[in-house]
């Protein structure tokens, strides 16, 4: 390395001491998140009717890597029914501690019921707690559940840390 | 050599100690800082206001971790090295003059007045050396010799450097005594003699950096290497305390830097004509010197990559020796035949 090529990376670094930087500072400024980012995954509703879009058929916990989706099905009650289908899920937990964020549930999903949708401030406390179910996904929930719980022991309302470009797959959702 | 009374160097010295320490523990955040800044980031900025108070996060944080004492170390000196380390730096310090004598409120700015200011300094930072090579022998480990050896070697081969830099100045200057070679002015010497000592100056920066086991040469830190060098076993204060006495050795050698060549606390003359006695300013003008030269030590560890050891020795003893040998060489032969 000769003292020209010195005084030239000593010029770039220079210049980069007058640069803003592209941290972001994270609680104080919201992290810009693009679409497709795959973070919490959302139980999504028919926007017409109001009826879940899962129909029970267990396609993503036979697509998931980790087996983190555990899906039991039940009949449809034909007076009010869950889902559009004949069959709903009637247990739906997926283990956020085995979930990868692969998004290949997404991929099986034939109805596009589960999207992963932005969510990622998803750190808790006790392995129980990471075990979402359906309380916890469906399109309308906001913020993992520990937010939810800091929010409501403070009384306030819960704050997400991003904002995301749009996604249409993401039906219903508004962050 | 003036000098003040025995009682005010007593607390001229404890003054600067303070100072120094107190200088020190702002250098490391300023150069987290700058180094983030240099990376396109922000470096700490939390804790106080823009990172004010991270020094005292550290300090406390250093205090209440587990001070360890290897087993097999020989105690006595796995104690003494880090104190060898962080005097010889801090007494490096003692020698350099601030300003004109007597224009600190009537005291001399500088602890003490040497007629062998240089000798010291450099007496003084060989006796740091010791520091070292003392605390890898005293933890007794594979790791801890290999690199305190390593770091020895590298730190008495640059002095080589050091020394040979320095005797282009001291033939200009004439004397030892820092306080008259900034007052014989090195700005004011024939052009003829200025290839010599800006080659002088580019070698002493080097060899200065060298010195301080400071990036692009700081293998004895770089963990991909010997783990930790000869810093391996030390924990909590002692390890704060070799710490201490790296950052605190960056002072003098930018201090000498800036005393040596660019002409010590004085500033360039056509100031005058603004404030009368504005290049006379004690302390100011060599703080802003020592501030360059810092900045420029933190630039070069943002931007290079680390000497190998074998490309280090050899650059040490063969290039840069060379070119130390030359400047004195060329400015000896200026000095006989030209001016």
């Amino acid at each position: 390395m000769s003292v020209i090529d010195i005084a030239k990376g000593m010029g770039v670094t220079l210049g980069h001491l007058f640069k803003k930087p592209v941290t972001v500072s994270y609680p104080e400024q919201k992290v810009q998140l693009k679409a497709r980012f795959r973070g919490r995954h959302h139980l999504l509703r028919h926007p017409d009717t109001g009826l879940e879009k899962c129909i029970g058929c267990s396609l993503c916990a036979a697509a998931c890597p980790s087996y983190a989706i555990y899906v039991e099905a039940a009949e449809n009650d034909p007076a009010n029914p869950v889902s559009a289908g004949e069959r709903y899920a009637k247990i739906y937990e997926i283990n956020m501690l085995r979930c990868i964020f692969c998004g290949f549930c997404e991929e099986a999903c034939p109805t596009g019921a589960v999207v992963l949708g932005h969510e990622f401030e998803l750190a808790d406390y006790r392995y129980q707690d990471f075990v979402y179910g359906k309380e916890d996904m469906l399109v309308g929930v906001k913020g993992s559940p520990w937010q939810r719980r800091e929010a409501a022991a403070k009384g306030t309302e819960v704050v997400l840390g991003f904002e995301a470009e749009h996604r249409p797959e993401l039906e219903g959702v508004d962050y | 050599m003036i000098n003040d009374p025995l009682w005010i160097t007593f607390v001229k010295a404890l003054l600067l100690c303070l100072v120094l320490l107190g200088a020190f523990a702002y250098m490391t955040v300023i150069e987290r800082r700058l180094l983030g800044r240099f990376q396109h980031r922000y470096g700490p900025n939390r804790v106080g206001f823009r990172a004010a108070l991270q020094p005292i996060a550290d300090a406390i944080k250093t205090v209440f971790k587990e001070d360890l004492v290897v087993s097999g170390a020989d105690k006595f000196v796995y104690f003494l090295a880090p104190a060898i380390s962080i005097t010889c730096a801090l007494a490096a310090f003692g020698a350099i003059p601030a300003g004109p004598a007597g224009s600190l409120f009537g005291f001399n700015p500088w602890v003490m007045d040497l007629d062998i200011g240089v000798l010291y300094i450099f007496a003084v930072t060989g006796l740091g050396v010791y520091g070292i090579f003392l605390g890898g022998w005293a933890a007794n480990s594979k790791y801890a010799l290999m690199g305190s050896l390593r770091s020895s070697a590298q730190i008495i081969s640059y002095e080589l450097g050091l020394g040979l830099s320095v005797l282009a100045v001291l033939m200009v200057a004439g004397t030892l005594n820092l306080r008259e070679i900034v007052e014989a002015g090195i700005w004011g010497v024939s052009p003829w003699l200025w290839p010599g000592l800006a080659l002088a100056f580019a070698s002493f920066a080097v060899s200065a950096t060298a010195e301080i086991n400071r990036s692009p040469f700081d293998l004895p830190e770089a963990e991909q290497e010997l783990v930790a060098g000869y810093l391996t076993e030390y924990s909590s204060i002692k390890w704060a305390l070799y710490q201490m006495a790296e950052y605190v050795n960056m002072m003098p050698s930018a201090a000498l830097m800036s005393t040596l060549f660019p002409g010590g606390w004085k500033a360039p003359a056509f100031l005058d004509n603004l404030i009368p006695g504005m290049s006379e300013w004690p302390i100011i003008w060599l703080v802003a010197k020592m501030a360059i030269f810092m900045f420029t030590f933190i630039w070069l560890k943002a931007t290079l990559p680390r000497l190998r050891y074998d490309q280090l020795m050899r650059f040490g003893w063969l290039r840069l020796f060379e070119v130390a040998l030359l400047s004195a060489l060329i400015t000896g032969a200026v000095i006989v035949f030209v001016v």
